[in-house]
């Protein structure tokens, strides 16, 4: 596909923020970590997925008139820790910058082992500690299972 | 040192932690026998909460307890309790905290300990949680090889039975990576000790072996812990009996081993210690057992003395 084509399929924003190098066929994914449609919030949220790019094919999301914060964004990086974030802020992109895993994952995937005490109904939100980076590997702090690469996917609440 | 409020997992302790605890047990032992009186804990109440029964792991917190001039409360069977009802483990935590001293918990799922710990006022003990953690069964593991073999490091420690399942051997294993030896982990095809665990004894330099053949490694080693090879681990009947019947030591295999080795297993037995082997100078099972009262003792007082004040 040539430049021309991919600039009419994906329209820049004036402000917001774009999450793009989503790893292909996440897009929804990472829509539903940031929680971003239970929010209250008019923003125009655009998906593209499956986007030509030089690395083969992407996911990109956009979300118009917020600028979402680091800490929210940083929990993407469980399912495509390629991801790369601009600001853009009158057209213009005002800050780029790579998502990065935090220390630990505290609400966004639940535990896949389903004996585990927060399977059950108990006022507690699952915790994991993440303890490898590449491939992502998190652990649960109450029951100590591990879980990996597409299983943490397969586990989002 | 010990500065544990809570004990949940094995994995959280360091080796002067554990060693704390163990030296402390030494001298709960006459208290344990009843060879001496003590009202260190006087005033105070332990509640048990046993959402799945365990007989022999209750009583010994209770008589650990007692034994120190302290109270019990507690149910032993959640069909009798508010939990029946729908009561999140949570809510019944933070209710009897507000009524004990220091909590005792035995729950069927994994990582309970660790919910009634953030919602509990005083310590928790876990004494057990599903496929889970089980701390105090490896103290007392470890506190029977000291006192049976002088020192826990520099033995030669066999493990047989179920090592992939087996959540005593892990925690064991783990503990014992903590104070260097020699290993050797006996299982049936399949059901072999995990690379997980095995990976912790190479990162701390520790030798270990692993075979199917008991026979071939027991006169070798200073310590033999057998576990249960469970049924339902196997396809069929036939299957089961053919690996069980070769995890079944019996007197016979005793002949050529050392004068010393000791003989352990965390109880409840079936097939795999034959009865004739009670009797032996190398069965120390029974006394395993035992010790699970001193080590409770001293984890109790232990926790309850951090807390004092408070």
């Amino acid at each position: 596909m040539d430049k021309e084509n991919r600039k009419i399929k994906i329209s820049p924003i004036r402000n917001g923020t774009v999450i793009d190098h989503i790893r292909k066929g996440q897009a929804l994914k990472v829509v539903k970590i940031l929680g971003i449609m239970k929010q209250d919030t008019d923003s125009v949220v655009s998906i593209a997925m499956n986007v030509d790019s030089s690395s083969g094919k992407k996911d990109i999301v956009k979300v118009e008139g917020r600028e979402l914060l680091r800490e929210e964004l940083d929990k993407i990086s469980l399912i495509s820790p390629e991801v790369t974030v601009n600001i853009i802020d009158d057209y213009v992109v005002k800050a780029k910058h790579r998502v990065k895993l935090p220390g630990t994952i505290k609400g966004i995937v639940r535990c896949r082992n389903t004996t585990c005490i927060t399977n059950q109904k108990e006022p507690v939100e699952p915790e994991f500690l993440v303890i490898h980076e590449k491939p992502v590997s998190i652990k649960c702090i109450y029951c100590e299972r591990e879980t990996k690469g597409e299983e943490i996917s397969e586990n989002l609440r | 040192m010990f500065n544990k409020d809570h004990v949940v997992s094995i994995r959280e302790f360091e080796r002067e932690e554990i060693d704390t605890i163990l030296d402390h047990a030494v001298k709960m032992v006459p208290i344990a026998r009843g060879e001496k009186k003590s009202l260190e804990l006087e005033g105070k109440v332990l509640a048990t909460l046993f959402f799945e029964p365990s007989t022999r792991t209750m009583l010994s917190f209770e008589i650990a307890m007692k034994r120190l001039g302290g109270q019990t409360i507690g149910f032993a069977n959640p069909s009798q309790s508010s939990v029946k009802k729908g009561e999140t483990l949570a809510d019944t935590v933070r209710m009897a905290s507000s009524y004990a001293d220091i909590i005792v918990l035995r729950h069927p799922q994994e990582g309970a300990a660790r919910l009634a710990s953030k919602f509990s006022s005083k310590p928790v003990i876990n004494a057990g949680d599903g496929a889970g953690q089980h701390p105090t069964q490896t103290l007392l593991d470890l506190f029977t090889i000291k006192e049976e073999k002088g020192r826990i490091s520099g033995n030669h420690i066999g493990i047989a039975g179920d090592l992939k399942y087996g959540r005593t051997v892990h925690s064991l294993t783990h503990a014992l990576s903590m104070y260097g030896g020699e290993m050797t982990f006996i299982a049936p095809e399949g059901l072999q000790m995990p690379d997980e665990l095995t990976g912790e004894l190479e990162r701390e330099g520790i030798g270990y072996h692993k075979t199917e053949d008991l026979e071939s490694v027991i006169d070798q080693l200073d310590v033999l812990y057998m576990t249960r090879i469970q049924r339902e681990r196997f396809p069929n009947e036939e299957e089961y009996e053919k690996v069980a019947s070769s995890f079944n030591l019996h007197r016979g295999m005793l002949d050529d081993v050392k004068d010393d080795m000791i003989i352990m297993h965390p109880l409840p037995r079936v097939d795999e210690i034959s009865p004739d082997v009670d009797d032996t100078k190398h069965a120390r099972y029974f006394q395993q057992a035992a010790n699970g009262v001193p080590t409770r003792m001293a984890l109790i007082c232990l926790l309850l003395d951090r807390n004092r004040g408070l």
